[in-house]
């Protein structure tokens, strides 16, 4: 956190001197480990089989928070009895499906009720809910919930309050993380016992009723072929201990640049509308209310998604969307299937993708397997870069690394390539959206320079001249962009959109037009017109409230009055849960919002996440839903129940529960299944001969990659380099690509200090200077002596600064659930000396692969 | 008394003494001092080199580096765990037998200019382009300064240094055009973690004491103040440290003394020297006159 958000490592630095202790887990000794109490060094990759002893420890010694879990978690619900767990099946649940790689989720459900997820996969559910229909539009009429059983919509599930029952969630979490011992642990992630222990100590000692723990990780948690289930497993190890919904817990994600929040917030994720609305799939004759009736969570805040959607859609096409054209749903653009980065990618080799758009984005050097993506552009028939350097993604084409090589030339490559100049945040108004759900306005401090332009004015000044170039359409393709509403005001000599109109749209209006001051105002029929449900009150009144900057000296610790969280301008999510079942809080150190029974409402520091009359006894009359159908006792209002999932029931591609699997390409073997690798990971299809993996474990030839590979960000520059490799100031503090390895690495290998290295993969071979260090630790993993490689992977062959991309090296082994490459763990080799040039370069990849005996299949078993 | 550096200077009714303390102990190592610095000050790029010196590509303060954040790494014996069930056989085999019975200890800090209250720079520049402000900070003037050089010698923390390309000498100056219109200077508004600290030095120096104790009770015994003393060898740094270490290992000299502290005396002795050859001479003369 030091080493990438040093900013916000001031407020680790002010709890540190009120007393908190830091504990720094990674296989790294970074900045941040220089300021925590304990570093915990740890193989890159078994973060799952770590957590899961943490999990292990506070359940088997009783350490969990008793009442919490009870109340507020769904430990005590029963499951099905035709769930069967990894201690079942040997490393996978019930439902897997080997012809089509994938898990029908049917059996992870609750004994009794059909839940849907708040977020995640949800549209999977859609085929299930109306299997019975040959025709979706029939799901209007009657069993569109529950599959294969019981189906009870307005029910409650089945639950054991005393967390007993042989089927219930704790105890069937009891069971799924009894292996993930300390010794496992040791042996796994090579974190000694006694480290380990001190670890779980210092945890479970800070956790309860007074005290509470943070889990902050950078998204390199999520780079993995596990990596939604290494954020599970936090949460699980978080509802344990009580640590979510209360001042000083929950689990932080900590972005890789300013605003990524906002960009999920407000998407650019192919399978997200604003709000997490899920963007619908392509199925015959779908309309809004199927759709709804099939994606919405019956109970819960998601209960009102209709009026979100359809309040978006008001957004969207105005007064061209009205109830009889189901507000212009038919507008929206439908999923035939996973579009993700690296899809599109392939899609562009096979001819299908023929223009990319890349808006502060250098896939060429940032994304996974990174010649996989300049083979891809050379594809194209276009391609627009806006950027404020020529980066390498705008010049693969005259001097990339496959120019050097031979494998592409440049008269060859059909690419029309558009260099657009882009401003930079000081040169626009807007608003980041930080980890913290915060939105903060900024102002234009300067005019951007020459043809430079925001992303705001480059974005509606297309829309605008290619709504001109159709405005004579008659094409029904063409009405979407036709009916939008496109009508911001512009100023100044450049023709500035206004940002600030923009964040009104967003916040949403009424019918007469006056701004929304929070998202209950939201109507389905048409009434209320809103961008994005959950921003809905940062524009309240009229006024900017993400602009207020009253300081943090003059209000009181929850400084409310800084900025604007989204929702409500709530600091703390579902902070319900920081009063006990009774609305009292749970310890008075520990006070965040309580039941004030004598006004009848929910009141504290904080604004309340709970419908604000709604008392700790209310119980939801029978057949109610949305936000009506939870309890008083029921904080997490997101979810269809309620409830903090330790297990869940639906939503994840790969499993109710994180079990612990080995990265894509490793050298060790499963030691706690038999299953190797995540059964349904996302392999890249068609095979390519670029993307080939790596023997694992006890597979002949895996002995060719023995070391870990990891890769990682410098304080001194910004991800793929764009915005500090051409800095003279940046580039002068970390001047060129280099890798880090312990002395024993260096002396196994004969690498010195300052010298070159070469690292391989199967995919590519890149070089890098190296660095000695002791903050390269070598372990001991499964009895044997481990190094790991470390690889900071800013560089590219352009800028001020250069040196090879790290990212070359990955494979396109995703996460099934969020189709995000696995960068931070995978099995490499490293030599001394500098790579070969030209075509020798790919020679000496080739020879590797034919050592380790690499084909198309490898690596690719379920 | 060092509050009165600006008064001796001859400025009349000068503001109070301000200064940086600079606490090593919860540097992060940003760098973002030495960024700002450079925004600030428009300071050019001085070198692109990868030095093997752990994060520390800077090298030391210089010409056109006026903030150096120094990195050391270091491996510490382990702490003493309070851990009951560790068995200290096994843990001292550990210590024995391989490196990984160590710690690392990963040292951080912001080196600046000291503005000393005896500042040898000052007093052998010839031109006048080195002054001491109302702020009782040292500053020199590049429109003034000519090159010469003397200050470089002078300096006993070699800050001061003249740039290649222009022959002139160039330092840290406390961002005294901010200090002007009441800001603080960049690198210390630029610190994400109050590692730079700047105010009435008076004041810092409580709060250094504080810290130390606080750290010396918190079982960090090796804390210790660097240049805060006024009995020093410079009369006490107009920017003084808190260090987790000897001096040594940053990069500090152990004991700076103003270079011109002798000067005076060495004048006499050559005076008298001077002196003793003319009385010889004369006696010379005198005798062949006989």
């Amino acid at each position: 956190m030091a080493e990438c958000h040093p900013v916000g490592f001031q407020w680790v630095m002010e709890a540190k001197a009120r007393g908190a202790k830091v504990i720094h887990v990674d296989p790294r000794f970074t900045r941040t480990s220089a300021m925590a109490d304990v570093h915990v060094p740890l193989r890159a990759g078994s973060d799952i089989a770590f957590l899961g002893g943490i999990i292990n420890h506070v359940l088997r010694t009783g350490a969990y928070f008793r009442e919490y879990v009870a109340a507020y978690t769904n430990g005590p619900v029963i499951l099905r009895e035709d769930f069967r767990d990894t201690e079942d099946l040997d490393g996978v649940f019930s439902g897997l499906d080997p012809e089509g790689r994938g898990y029908d989720p049917a059996t992870w459900q609750y004994q009794g009720v059909d839940v849907q997820a708040a977020s995640g996969q949800r549209d999977p559910q859609f085929d299930r809910r109306d299997a019975s229909a040959p025709d979706v539009s029939d799901a209007a009429h009657g069993e569109s919930h529950g599959s294969g059983g019981a189906t009870i919509p307005e029910g409650r599930p089945e639950s054991d309050e005393t967390m007993t029952h042989p089927r219930c969630v704790f105890q069937v979490l009891k069971r799924h993380y009894a292996r993930y011992t300390p010794e496992m642990v040791e042996r796994i992630c090579g974190v000694p016992q006694d480290v380990f222990r001190q670890v779980c100590d210092m945890v479970t000692e800070n956790s309860g009723r007074d005290r509470t723990t943070a889990l902050a990780y950078a998204v390199g948690w999520t780079q993995h072929t596990v990596g939604v289930q290494y954020i599970r497993a936090a949460s699980v190890l978080q509802s344990l201990l009580g640590n979510i919904g209360r001042p000083g817990g929950g689990i932080l994600a900590l972005r890789g640049h300013a605003s990524i929040q906002g960009s999920t917030d407000i998407p650019t994720l192919f399978n997200l509308l604003p709000g997490y609305i899920p963007m619908p799939y392509a199925h015959r004759d779908q309309r809004l209310d199927t759709f709804v009736r099939a994606d919405a969570a019956p109970k819960g805040y998601w209960g009102n998604m209709r009026a979100y959607l359809v309040s978006l859609l008001k957004a969207y096409w105005g007064d061209a969307a009205t109830a009889e054209n189901d507000f212009c749903f038919d507008y929206l653009p439908r999923l035939t299937g996973s579009h993700s980065t690296y899809e599109t990618v392939m899609a562009q080799l096979d001819g299908t993708c023929k223009g990319y758009f890349l808006m502060g984005e250098n896939p060429a050097v940032g994304s996974g397997n990174a010649k996989l993506q300049r083979l891809g552009m050379a594809a194209l028939d276009w391609l627009v870069v806006r950027d404020f350097s020529l980066i390498e993604s705008a010049t693969w084409w005259k001097d990339g690394p496959e120019i050097e090589t031979g494998e592409l030339r440049t008269e060859d490559i059909g690419t029309e390539v558009f260099f657009l100049p882009a401003a930079a945040h000081t040169e626009k108004d807007g608003s980041f959206t930080n980890t913290q759900r915060l939105l903060q306005w900024h102002h234009q401090a300067v005019r951007p320079p020459g043809e430079a332009r925001s992303d705001l004015w480059f974005t509606f000044h297309l829309g605008r001249i290619i709504r001109e170039k159709l405005a004579a359409s008659t094409d029904p393709m063409d009405r979407p962009l036709l009916d939008l509403t496109w009508d911001y005001p512009t100023s100044g000599e450049l023709a500035e959109p206004d940002a600030e109109a923009v964040l009104a749209e967003i916040n949403g209006r009424d019918a007469d037009g006056n701004p929304l001051s929070g998202y209950d105002q939201l109507a389905d029929d048409g009434s209320t017109s809103c961008g994005c449900w959950i921003y809905c009150g940062v524009h309240a009144e009229g006024v900017n409230q993400a602009d207020r900057r009253r300081p943090g000296g003059e209000q009181d610790w929850v400084a409310a009055e800084w900025g604007w969280a989204w929702p409500a301008n709530r600091r703390v999510l579902y902070n319900r849960a920081s009063a006990d079942p009774e609305g009292r809080p749970w310890s008075e150190r520990k006070a965040l919002v309580w039941w004030d029974a004598e006004r009848g409402e929910w009141t504290g520091h904080d604004v309340p996440d709970f419908q604000k009359g709604k008392a700790p006894g209310h119980r939801p009359p029978e057949g109610a839903s949305g936000p009506e159908a939870l309890s008083g006792t029921d904080p997490f209002i997101m979810q269809d129940d309620g409830k903090a999932w330790l297990y869940v029931p639906s939503g994840l591609t790969d499993g109710p529960l994180p079990t612990h699997y080995e990265p894509q390409d490793s050298p060790f073997p499963n030691l706690l299944y038999g299953r190797q690798r995540n059964p349904v990971r996302h392999l890249l299809r068609p095979p390519h001969p670029d993307n080939r993996y790596q023997p694992s474990g006890g597979e002949p030839g895996s002995e060719v990659f023995p070391y870990v590979a990891t890769t990682y960000r410098l304080t001194e520059h910004h991800t793929a380099g764009g915005m500090s490799r051409w800095q003279p100031y940046l580039a002068e503090l970390q001047p060129e690509f280099f890798c880090e390895v312990s002395p024993e690495l260096a002396a196994e290998r004969g690498l010195e200090h300052t010298g070159w290295a070469t690292i391989v993969s199967a995919r590519a071979v890149i070089e890098a200077r190296v660095l000695v260090t002791d903050r390269m630790p070598s372990l001991t993993v499964h009895g044997r002596r481990l190094h790991q490689v470390g690889l900071p992977y800013h560089w590219g062959p352009n800028g001020y600064s250069t040196g090879d991309a790290a990212n070359e090296l990955l494979h396109l082994s995703l996460d099934p659930n969020t189709h995000i490459q696995e960068a931070k763990a995978l099995a490499v080799d490293i030599r001394p000396g500098r790579r070969p040039r030209g075509p020798a370069a790919p020679e000496l990849v080739r020879r590797y692969r034919r050592r380790a005996g690499i084909d198309e299949e490898t690596g690719t078993a379920m | 008394m060092t509050d009165d550096v600006a008064r001796e200077a001859g400025h009349a009714d000068p503001p109070p003494r301000m200064g940086f303390f600079t606490d090593t102990s919860v540097c992060i190592g940003c760098k973002a001092c030495e960024v700002a610095c450079k925004e600030w000050n428009a300071i050019p790029e001085d070198g692109l080199e990868l030095t093997g010196m752990s994060y520390d590509n800077t090298q030391g303060l210089g010409a056109s580096t006026w903030r150096h954040v120094a990195f050391i790494e270091q491996r510490v014996p382990a702490a003493p765990g309070g851990h009951e069930d560790v068995d200290v056989f096994d843990a001292a085999r550990d210590l024995a037998g391989s490196p990984g019975g160590d710690q690392v200890r990963w040292l951080m800090s912001s080196d600046v200019c000291k503005h000393c209250t005896h500042a040898a720079c000052l007093d052998v520049c010839p031109t006048g382009s080195l002054f001491r402000t109302e702020f009782s900070t040292v500053v020199v003037q590049e429109d003034i300064c000519n090159g010469c050089g003397y200050c470089v010698s002078a300096c006993p923390y070699g800050v001061i240094e003249r740039r290649p390309d222009d022959g002139r000498a160039w330092k840290c100056t406390l961002c005294y055009d901010r200090l002007g219109v009441g800001m603080e200077p960049a690198c210390a508004k630029a610190c994400p973690t109050d590692s730079i600290q700047f105010g009435p030095l008076e004041e810092l120096r409580e709060r250094a004491a504080d810290r130390v104790a606080h750290l010396h009770a918190t079982g960090e015994g090796d804390a210790r103040l660097y240049g805060e003393d006024p009995q020093d060898g410079v009369g006490g740094d107009g920017a003084f440290f808190l260090l987790l270490d000897e001096p040594e290992v940053y990069g500090l000299p152990p004991d700076p003394v103003v270079t011109t502290r002798d000067l005076a005396g060495m004048w006499r002795h050559a005076a008298a020297a001077a002196a003793t050859l003319a009385a010889l001479a004369a006696a010379g003369f005198a005798g062949r006159s006989r």
